[in-house]
């Protein structure tokens, strides 16, 4: 079920969709993320692993301008989404938003219908020209979010009635559903118990055919099992980066090593 | 603790703490317990206080649910009443006239016994006569059975308040008029419905006439123009504070004031509205739409304080959610956010208009207690409202009053806890588990 992380594909090679370099990000006088360099690969799952409150989940809500709610927070540095400076004056981040979907921790489906879930993204992005349309990538994305067939009889009952794993999918199609090129998740899984763990991860695979999907988790198993590039942060330093593989089996860094083995965390 | 205690007591050098525990524990229990029956004090005390006014109001308002009257075969006249022009008909004539053919004895004739008689009946009743007799003229001439109140002191004889044991010299009335009233009594001609005209009456002199009409439909104004003002600009003005405006200390200065201003005596209000919307701008006096405004005032800062809060109350995940799909922060508020608090809101709003229809120190100073017997037709007509229509009745010196009082001040009540009612019904209707 879980592929293990294949070392013939060759990473560097792959197309790189997010390039991060000399990324600061400040809460205040709190200087969060240190001057992180990292390239994102396309098509492909990459997970930033680190203890809690190494920066990974802020660094994560950089990608797609959601530390821009913040007041206080403040981002500097240059990242580039295909070789578009996202934090360009000119880049809407509604726009963005729309190009880069997002999966948080504790599913949240508005409290409206399934339908009117998925549909709301399209809907405001005018994605849809009429209701058939409109009913066509509602479909398409809750067949993406792999939750199609447990709902497709039940589409107008309300989301927040669906289980965890059912809601986190659901949340997943809704992403999906404008049509972003990268998705972001941050810790998709950790309100979920194992079984919808594991049909989440399995979907979060599938997901990697069509876009780019950063992950940011707590559990290092999780991280090998869907990841193919793997990143781990420490007190706002991102430590390493690499191919998921060598970085659990053979890290470079002394900080990393006791991580994945247990010995900080 | 004794040797024979057969509780556990820890091993060893464990049993020192085990013991300091137990010691504790019970302290601990008597601060509890001692908190609780404080606790079932002050709810004793409040309920055994609403319980003795709610007594007081209705073992004297009751009264005032009932109203004699007195049922009469009257003989239209046509010799009183000049066709060319029925209201200046003769009515009273009329009216003591057919009382007479009660009382054989009597001699109509002389005025001072023909005025102590018909003191049975209200002032009002030859006006009831009159409107019947403009409506249909063809009444004239013939014989109506004609059903009118009886006149306060009467009213207050038939319902026992007027003790007949009292020497003559210090009663209400003589023992002629309670001789002129039994007799009516005895022939069945008495009889005392519910009193519709409480609530279909404007203000009357006469409390047997007097109803809450007027001050119903003026309360009714006056609530309607504070919603219409203060529910969007409180929702406005919250919405702003607290979703678009900048954190600094110009908003926490707005944000103290607004408290403040919800702390303002309401007679500050009044006054202001005196000054401001009278003075100033000349609005007219005594009118539901200067008290709706001065209220809207009131009533703002309850209604922004409730909608910031029930902002707050949506959790973060729903806006992260539709920030996350692309939705810009007005799409935000407005699709999610603010239909999420609308329940929090709605309870908020009813609670302030319920507050304000129970307000009375502003509506004096702006001239909403006068004395008015028509129902106001407009918000710009003259008006008293619920509040102050208490306030004009309890002022008032015919006993009656007294228990319509009471009666007035049950159906404010009645209508405030409808208000509560309905806030605490929307509250749990549309509460929602996230």
């Amino acid at each position: 079920m879980y592929d293990a992380p294949n070392p013939a594909t060759n990473v560097d090679q792959q197309d790189i969709k997010i390039t991060a370099k000399g990324v600061q990000v400040y809460y205040g006088e709190t200087h969060a993320i240190k001057d992180v360099d990292v390239n994102i690969v396309d098509r492909a799952v990459t997970s930033f692993i680190g203890p809690s409150g190494c920066g990974k989940s802020t660094f994560l809500r950089c990608l797609n301008r959601m530390n821009d709610t913040i007041d206080i927070c403040r981002v500097e540095g240059d990242i580039r989404i295909d070789g578009d400076d996202i934090y360009d004056k000119r880049v809407d981040p509604v726009q963005l938003r729309a190009k880069v979907g997002m999966v948080f921790q504790k599913p949240n489906p508005f409290p409206k219908s399934i339908y009117d879930n998925v549909a709301y993204g399209p809907r405001i992005h005018g994605l849809a020209k009429n209701k058939a349309d409109l009913d066509v990538i509602v479909e398409r994305a809750l067949r993406r979010g792999a939750i199609w067939d447990e709902v497709k009889d039940r589409l107008d009952a309300p989301g927040t009635g669906l289980s965890g794993g059912q809601q986190q999918r659901l949340c997943i199609a809704r992403a999906v559903a404008t049509e972003p090129e990268v998705l972001l998740m941050d810790e998709p899984c950790s309100a979920l118990d194992p079984i919808a763990t594991a049909q989440v991860e399995e979907l979060i695979d599938e997901l990697r055919r069509d876009y780019t999907v950063v992950i940011v988790t707590h559990s290092m198993q999780q991280a090998a099992r869907v990841s193919q590039k793997t990143a781990f942060f420490h007190l706002g330093d991102l430590v390493e980066y690499g191919e998921t593989d060598q970085i659990f089996t053979n890290p470079k860094d002394e900080r990393t090593e006791r991580y994945v083995t247990g010995r900080i965390g | 603790m004794s040797d024979t205690t057969p509780e556990y007591r820890g091993a060893g050098h464990h049993g020192g703490t085990m013991d300091t525990v137990r010691k504790g524990l019970a302290k601990r229990k008597r601060k509890q317990m001692i908190l609780q029956g404080f606790g079932i004090a002050a709810i004793g005390f409040a309920l055994t206080v609403l319980f003795i006014l709610l007594a007081s109001l209705f073992s004297t308002g009751y009264q005032a649910f009932t109203q004699t009257h007195v049922e009469l075969d009257v003989f239209v006249d046509p010799q009183e009443i000049p066709e060319e022009n029925l209201p200046r008909g003769g009515f009273r004539d009329v009216l003591s006239d057919s009382l007479g053919q009660y009382f054989p004895e009597s001699d109509m004739t002389d005025r001072a016994e023909a005025r102590v008689l018909s003191s049975i009946l209200s002032n009002g009743a030859q006006f009831t006569l009159r409107d019947m007799i403009v409506e249909d003229p063809s009444l004239i001439g013939q014989t109506i059975s004609l059903k009118v109140a009886t006149s306060d002191p009467y009213d207050q004889l038939n319902k026992g308040l007027i003790d007949r044991d009292t020497p003559e010299d210090f009663r209400r009335l003589k023992d002629e008029e309670i001789q002129n009233f039994d007799t009516l009594s005895e022939l069945g001609l008495i009889s005392k419905p519910l009193n519709t005209g409480l609530l279909t009456n404007a203000d009357s002199r006469f409390p047997e006439l007097a109803g809450l009409k007027g001050a119903l439909v003026g309360s009714f104004w006056v609530l309607l123009t504070c919603f219409v003002i203060s529910f969007p600009l409180g929702i406005g003005a919250a919405i702003y504070l607290e979703e678009f405006a900048p954190k600094n200390k110009v908003s926490d200065f707005i944000e103290v004031n607004i408290n403040n201003l919800a702390a303002v005596p309401s007679v500050v209000f009044g006054l202001l509205a005196l000054a401001v919307f009278i003075g100033w701008f000349g609005m007219p006096r005594s009118a539901p739409f200067v008290g709706g405004l001065t209220l809207a005032l009131m009533t703002m800062p309850t209604i922004i304080i409730a909608t910031r809060a029930s902002l707050k109350a949506v959790p973060p995940s729903i806006r992260e959610a539709a920030l996350g799909v692309g939705a810009s922060k007005h799409q935000v508020v407005f699709q999610h956010v603010l239909p999420l608090a609308m329940p929090g809101i709605l309870t908020g709003t009813i609670i302030g208009l319920a507050q304000a229809l129970g307000e009375t120190a502003p509506l004096l100073l702006i001239g909403m207690n006068a004395f008015i017997t028509s129902a106001a037709s407009s918000p710009f007509d003259s008006a008293t409202a619920l509040p102050t229509q208490i306030f004009i009745w309890a002022d008032s010196p015919e006993r009656g009053f007294v228990s319509r009082t009471s009666a007035a001040i049950l159906v404010l009540l009645g209508f405030l806890i409808t208000m509560n009612a309905i806030a605490i019904f929307l509250r749990q209707r549309f509460q929602r588990k996230w």
